[in-house]
């Protein structure tokens, strides 16, 4: 009996020393972005463009990056809603959902999520050359939303799936098809896990940097047309910290907390929207 | 009624759309790699371009092999020190925590998720590169920081939230008769949830696993910023490497202007998609067979 | 006693689930405007077939079906013309665990008539008051329609699932064991309700409570391990039961 309590206690030690050490990495995280940013963040970083000589010291802010994150994020998330949704629902299993075309799909989809973020640069660069355009918002947006979609679709997926079978055969007994069980009971149903769903594609897409490295490009200006170049936060933040400026490294980091209260926002919204939709929920 | 019956078909008929779309995005994704690869494939033999350790890509050398091996080192190290961790964690939350940690401990678990990999990369310069540094020296190494552990001590922290979500969920949500079953023949706590946890639990734990170690290989910048970049493989975690992702990453300039550079680049990046989809296949045959000999499904 | 006319006529019906042979040979009338119980042990099939009724089977995976079953006098399996969503428009039904659409009671009642087409506030008011009444919820919600079906007990969730089904004015109502998840009280509440739609609409209800069947039934069905034993009027199913596996049943010697 000692020696299954001594290994009980150790076991229980361990665990917690585990907790200490995974809850004190993402302590640091925070700390080292916010202790670093803070001093260099001010109303100037996110209302004004990067002014001459902005890379060297000199005046101005971020607001391209700002600006050109959140025009990615939304484009690449729409885009990604447009075929996440459908395939979604279609995994359901009165469509597809049991059928070999549905394994296939789940199996790829498997993949697709897997794929690093950097391999859907190379290939949205490998798009963009055949469509014959340059680095650009268009670009940057085909990558980010190839890297969305099987994120917002297994997250979709998986709380599809949990809509009860009861709930729709109840919709189903009273006589409705396919479709109109889909939409107004299991979207119904699913809403608060849905737009979770979206939110976290959005949060993953607006924080990556490798997918739109050169798919982008990157500019001082704000993009006028999906044609245009764009700016975007992860890189200003990989941009600034690899140059050798002290002021310069600085704005990096309060780069890296604007990001991240982005991303924190995100994260509070989804709860929020959640709560405010969970009321209509079957359980 | 018959509107509403067109109704359906049409919707179906676009869901049927975007689902083959979706299937297809690997193969179109993975034949654009190859047909741009084939410029470099044609030039050198393929054994050559991933054996080869001599990479002087101005002279036409294209060996790929130093940063193949980068790339497992430092996930290697990631997962080596994030397994064991996260299933300490997972258990613990799952089991043994009071419920008002747990309250506090998962959301914030759940938020480093969402953090981009940039910030990471800040945290991996500022903090896990001087400390590296340091506890190498006191050891008489005399490493500058920007090596393998870094890299996988950064990837370990990326992983965790990952892998300790899906763990604890799937603790969880084992049926607690398990437990009372063995607690009435009077085991301990900790010999109940290792029960639980071995037997049934298992499945779902080894595909967290298998999501860490996706997400871990195919990370590019936070250890790109850490990892010291050298085109050579790493003879020890303390020494310096190049993970495929980052040389792709560190490169896209070449990709336009020398287009055998860029093809050797782009067949990095069909390298990555190939082990992506092995290593998914793989890992859901292994989950069939443990759930199998484990009487589930 | 009401005259017996029959509405579904099964004839033949077997079913598969897999190679698990679910109902065997089942030939049975259901009368129209009456109240049929299917009585039997658990696990014998009774739900399968009253979800070969309105079609319902259709949705489980794996299910073979052979034989017919006719709805007055229409083949709904064979016949090419028919339209599972049409069928089950016609037979409303009632299950287990009350399972409220996610919307508020207003919409709930008002999901199947909008579906069918209906449109115009004061029409679907209209309906919603009337099949709120008939299944005697009325009283109870009128002053929070729009509030959440979610939030209402067990027993008023089931009442609510009734007139959601006799919205979409069905010739009859199927019942999957509609009281087992209930308390006394509003079990009694839902039997009363169904003594009361029998006037109108023809009732068929599967029980493992044979209380419930003696109060209710006027017709009964026993079925044993997925094949039909014996069926007639109530009196004569209770009274003088003429199996021996009924008499076992009914005595409580197998359940």
């Amino acid at each position: 009996m000692d020696r299954r309590k001594l290994e009980e206690d150790f076991c229980r030690g361990l665990m917690i020393a585990a907790t200490f050490v995974v809850g004190g990495s993402l302590f640091a995280v925070f700390s080292v972005v916010i202790l670093k940013g803070a001093p260099a963040l001010s109303l100037s970083m996110i209302t004004e463009l990067p002014q001459g000589g902005y890379y060297l010291g000199g005046e101005g802010g971020i607001l391209n990056a700002i600006v050109g994150s959140l025009y990615l994020g939304l484009g690449a998330t729409a885009l990604a809603l447009v075929l996440a949704l459908p395939v979604a629902l279609f995994l359901q299993k009165e469509y597809i959902g049991n059928s070999r075309l549905g394994r296939l799909t789940r199996l790829s989809l498997d993949v697709l999520w897997g794929v690093p973020s950097i391999v859907y640069g190379a290939f949205g660069f490998i798009i963009m050359v055949y469509l014959g355009i340059r680095a650009c918002l268009l670009g940057g947006i085909i990558a980010l939303t190839l890297l969305e979609l099987p994120i917002m679709i297994r997250a979709m997926d998986e709380v599809v799936r949990m809509v009860p079978q009861e709930l729709k055969e109840a919709s189903y007994a009273m006589g409705a098809t396919r479709l109109e069980t889909t939409m107004r009971v299991v979207c119904r149903q699913a809403l608060p896990g849905l737009l979770t769903a979206l939110l976290l594609a959005f949060g993953r897409g607006i924080g990556d940097a490798a997918s739109i490295l050169f798919t982008a490009g990157y500019t001082d200006r704000l993009p006028h047309s999906l044609f245009d170049p764009v700016a975007s936060l992860p890189l200003a933040v990989f941009f600034q910290i690899g140059t050798p400026f002290p002021e310069v490294q600085q704005r990096a980091y309060a780069s890296a907390l604007i990001l991240l209260l982005l991303v924190l926002i995100l994260s509070v919204a989804s709860r929020l929207l959640t709560r405010k939709f969970n009321k209509y929920v079957v359980r | 009624m018959r509107f509403r019956r067109l109704k359906d078909l049409v919707a179906s008929r676009f869901m049927l759309a975007a689902t083959i779309f979706s299937a297809l995005l690997v193969v179109l994704i993975a034949a654009g790699l190859l047909q741009k690869s084939s410029l470099v494939l044609a030039m050198k033999p393929l054994t050559q371009l991933l054996f080869s350790s001599s990479w002087h890509p101005l002279s036409g050398e294209f060996g790929l092999y130093p940063f193949i091996m980068g790339t497992f080192w430092v996930t290697g190290v990631a997962m080596l020190i994030a397994i064991p961790l996260c299933l300490l964690v997972s258990i613990y939350l799952a089991e043994y925590a009071p419920s008002r940690t747990r309250g506090v401990v998962k959301p914030l678990i759940d938020l480093l998720a969402g953090i981009p990999s940039v910030v990471y990369g800040l945290l991996g310069v500022l903090i896990i590169v001087p400390f590296v540094k340091n506890i190498a020296s006191f050891f008489g190494s005399t490493t500058n920081g920007y090596n393998v552990l870094s890299g996988g001590i950064i990837l370990a922290i990326m992983v965790f939230p990952v892998i300790i979500s899906i763990s604890e969920e799937v603790i969880r949500t084992v049926p607690q008769g398990m437990r009372e079953t063995s607690l009435a023949l009077g085991a301990t706590r900790w010999q109940a949830t290792k029960l639980v946890v071995r037997r049934a639990a298992l499945p779902g734990i080894i595909a967290a696993i298998v999501l860490g170690f996706s997400r871990a290989f195919g990370e590019t910048m936070a250890v790109l910023m850490v990892v010291g970049n050298v085109a050579k493989v790493p003879s020890s975690v303390l020494d310096p490497a190049y993970p495929l992702t980052a040389l792709i990453a560190n490169n896209y300039g070449e990709m336009m202007s020398i287009p055998l550079y860029g093809s050797a680049l782009l067949l990095a990046a069909l390298v990555l998609l190939v082990v992506v989809f092995l290593f998914s296949l793989g890992a859901r045959l292994i989950l069939i067979r443990v759930e199998r000999s484990y009487g589930i499904g | 006693m009401s005259v017996f006319k029959p509405h579904i006529s099964v004839h033949k019906l077997n079913v598969f689930y897999g190679s698990h042979q679910s109902l065997r040979d089942i030939t049975v009338d259901i009368p129209e405007k009456q109240i049929t119980a299917i009585i039997g042990p658990s696990g014998c099939g009774k739900t399968t077939l009253l979800k070969c009724l309105n079609r319902l089977i259709d949705l489980t995976d794996g299910v073979r079906l052979s034989g017919q079953v006719l709805i007055g006098g229409v083949d709904i399996y064979n016949d090419k013309n028919i339209d599972a969503t049409c069928i089950r428009k016609r037979m409303g039904m009632l299950c287990q665990k009350p399972f409220p659409l996610p919307m508020s009671i207003y919409d709930n009642v008002t999901y199947g008539l909008k579906i069918h087409g209906v449109k115009g506030k004061k029409r679907l008011d209209a309906a919603v008051e009337r099949y709120l009444t008939m299944a005697g919820l009325w009283e109870e919600v009128r002053d929070r329609l729009e509030s959440p079906a979610s939030r209402l007990s067990a027993g008023q969730q089931q009442r609510l699932c009734l007139a959601r089904s006799l919205a979409v004015e069905p010739e009859a109502l199927l019942g999957d064991e509609p009281t087992s998840a209930l308390d006394p009280i509003s079990a009694q509440h839902i039997e009363k309700t169904f003594r009361e739609l029998r006037k109108d609409y023809s009732i068929v209800i599967v029980t493992h409570i044979l209380r419930q069947a003696r109060r209710l039934a006027d017709y009964v069905i026993f079925l044993y391990l997925g094949e039909l034993i014996e069926c007639g009027p109530a009196e004569d199913v209770f009274g003088r039961p003429k199996e021996l596996k009924t008499q076992a049943y009914i005595r409580g010697e197998i359940s």
